[in-house]
């Protein structure tokens, strides 16, 4: 490497740019979606001194957030961005409507069941069921197994009248 | 007590409960009753644990002291710990563990509704995340309670027991000390006066539908908030912080 490159600024990025290299970043457990259709990548500011990330997560547990940071890192890394941060913001909680509306379809198209809108649904926690469909079948029948499924984000349910269980993204 | 020894204080207290009793919650993993209650334990467990980090990280910063949340967690011994000896109380049959986090999501669900509006705003971010969780947390121990206290003779019965045994556990949760008072007259406690009649009504509810008998009123045990436990913490510590204790340099 020439001599005085040390000194030279990291090439010069907008938010834009930024935001379209991470937006391909995929769940890593839900490998269909990407950060940005989650609405777990908040926000990107390109200061002069460094590019700053912010993402928050889906729930307090979420044992995916550190696979996160460092995929964002990699990428970052890989177009030559050097002097960058990554931040966790929990205000405001992220919520399931802030899937995006091609997020919900990739969803039902992997077979796990959108979230019902938080409108729909009532508080969290409260004691009215939604009405889910099934998204091998569309059917409304649908019977709910348990309130928790193979991850924090999801709840296992099955259709009355296919007859498949499926998982369903739960709205919070 | 100054204002930031309080908040200190009140930051484990809130850590505490949430680690002890997802610590609890992961005694189950591997032979809880069915595979949907392993998921559910294990979830809850997460929650709990995620919670538990964003409190004493919180709590690591105001002591000012350079402990982050894992030192917290696993460097304190019985006597630094804040949890209610509710959560620390054993899992027994699966009654009891329902018993247990019923009678603790009914108190928590409103705890944290009640934080979010508070005037620190650490607090209330970490409390508007949690809350949502708690939510599904009291809606499935609810619906457990439910299940068993109006189900087979046996079930009903265990769990009458269950509740009958954990109940004097139930006071000092709503019991204000001198770290409720500090805070509460800045804006930073909850109220636990409103907490209670919440939980109150929401347990009498539980109940009935359960068709269980509500303890009579009586003598509460109290002390964990202030750090004096029941033996159960020692065990749970030692299985907790065995693996950072004796090797410290380790790694994941």
């Amino acid at each position: 490497m020439p001599a005085g490159n040390d000194t030279q600024p990291t090439p010069k990025v907008t938010p834009a740019q930024v935001r379209a290299w991470l937006e391909a970043v995929p769940d890593p457990e839900i490998p269909v979606l990407s950060i940005a259709e989650l609405g777990i990548l908040r926000d990107v500011q390109c200061r002069a001194d460094e590019t700053v990330v912010v993402i928050t997560p889906t729930y307090s547990g979420c044992p995916a957030m550190q696979a996160i940071e460092q995929a964002i890192a990699a990428r970052l890394r890989r177009h030559g961005v050097a002097a960058f941060r990554i931040r966790t913001r929990l205000a405001p909680p992220w919520s399931s409507d802030w899937i995006t509306a091609a997020g919900r379809r990739k969803l039902l198209e992997y077979g796990i069941a959108p979230p019902v809108r938080t409108a729909g649904c009532g508080p969290a926690g409260a004691d009215n069921q939604p009405l889910v469909a099934c998204p091998q079948c569309g059917s409304t029948q649908t019977v709910r197994v348990s309130e928790f499924g193979a991850t924090a984000c999801k709840a296992l349910y099955r259709c009355e009248d296919c007859l498949e269980p499926f998982d369903y993204f739960k709205c919070i | 007590m100054n204002q930031r020894q309080a908040l200190y204080e009140y930051l484990l207290r809130l850590g505490d409960n949430a680690l002890i009793l997802g610590q609890r919650l992961t005694e189950w993993i591997g032979h809880a009753p069915a595979l949907e209650e392993e998921l559910g334990s294990a979830n809850v467990a997460l929650d709990l644990i995620g919670q538990a980090r964003g409190w004493l990280a919180y709590a690591g910063t105001v002591e000012g002291a350079g402990r982050d949340e894992d030192t917290l967690a696993l460097q304190r011994d019985v006597l630094d710990f804040r949890n209610a000896l509710l959560l620390e109380q054993p899992n027994g049959h699966y009654g009891d563990t329902i018993a247990r986090q019923y009678l603790f999501d009914a108190f928590h669900y409103p705890l944290l509704e009640a934080l979010r509006g508070c005037a620190d705003q650490h607090i209330a971010a970490i409390a508007a995340k949690s809350y949502k969780e708690a939510g599904y947390h009291r809606r499935r121990s609810a619906e457990w309670m439910v299940r068993l206290g109006d189900g087979t003779a046996e079930s009903h019965a265990k769990l009458q027991r269950s509740v009958d045994t954990l109940w004097p556990y139930t006071g000092e949760l709503f019991t204000p000390d001198e770290v409720d008072r500090t805070l509460q007259s800045l804006g930073v406690a909850a109220d636990l006066t409103a907490v209670y009649q919440t939980w109150d009504e929401d347990v009498a509810r539980t109940l009935k539908t359960a068709t269980l008998q509500r303890p009579q009123a009586g003598w509460m045990q109290s002390g964990g908030k202030q750090g004096r436990h029941s033996e159960q913490l020692g065990y749970i510590l030692a299985q907790m912080q065995f693996l950072p204790r004796a090797y410290p340099d380790a790694r994941w």
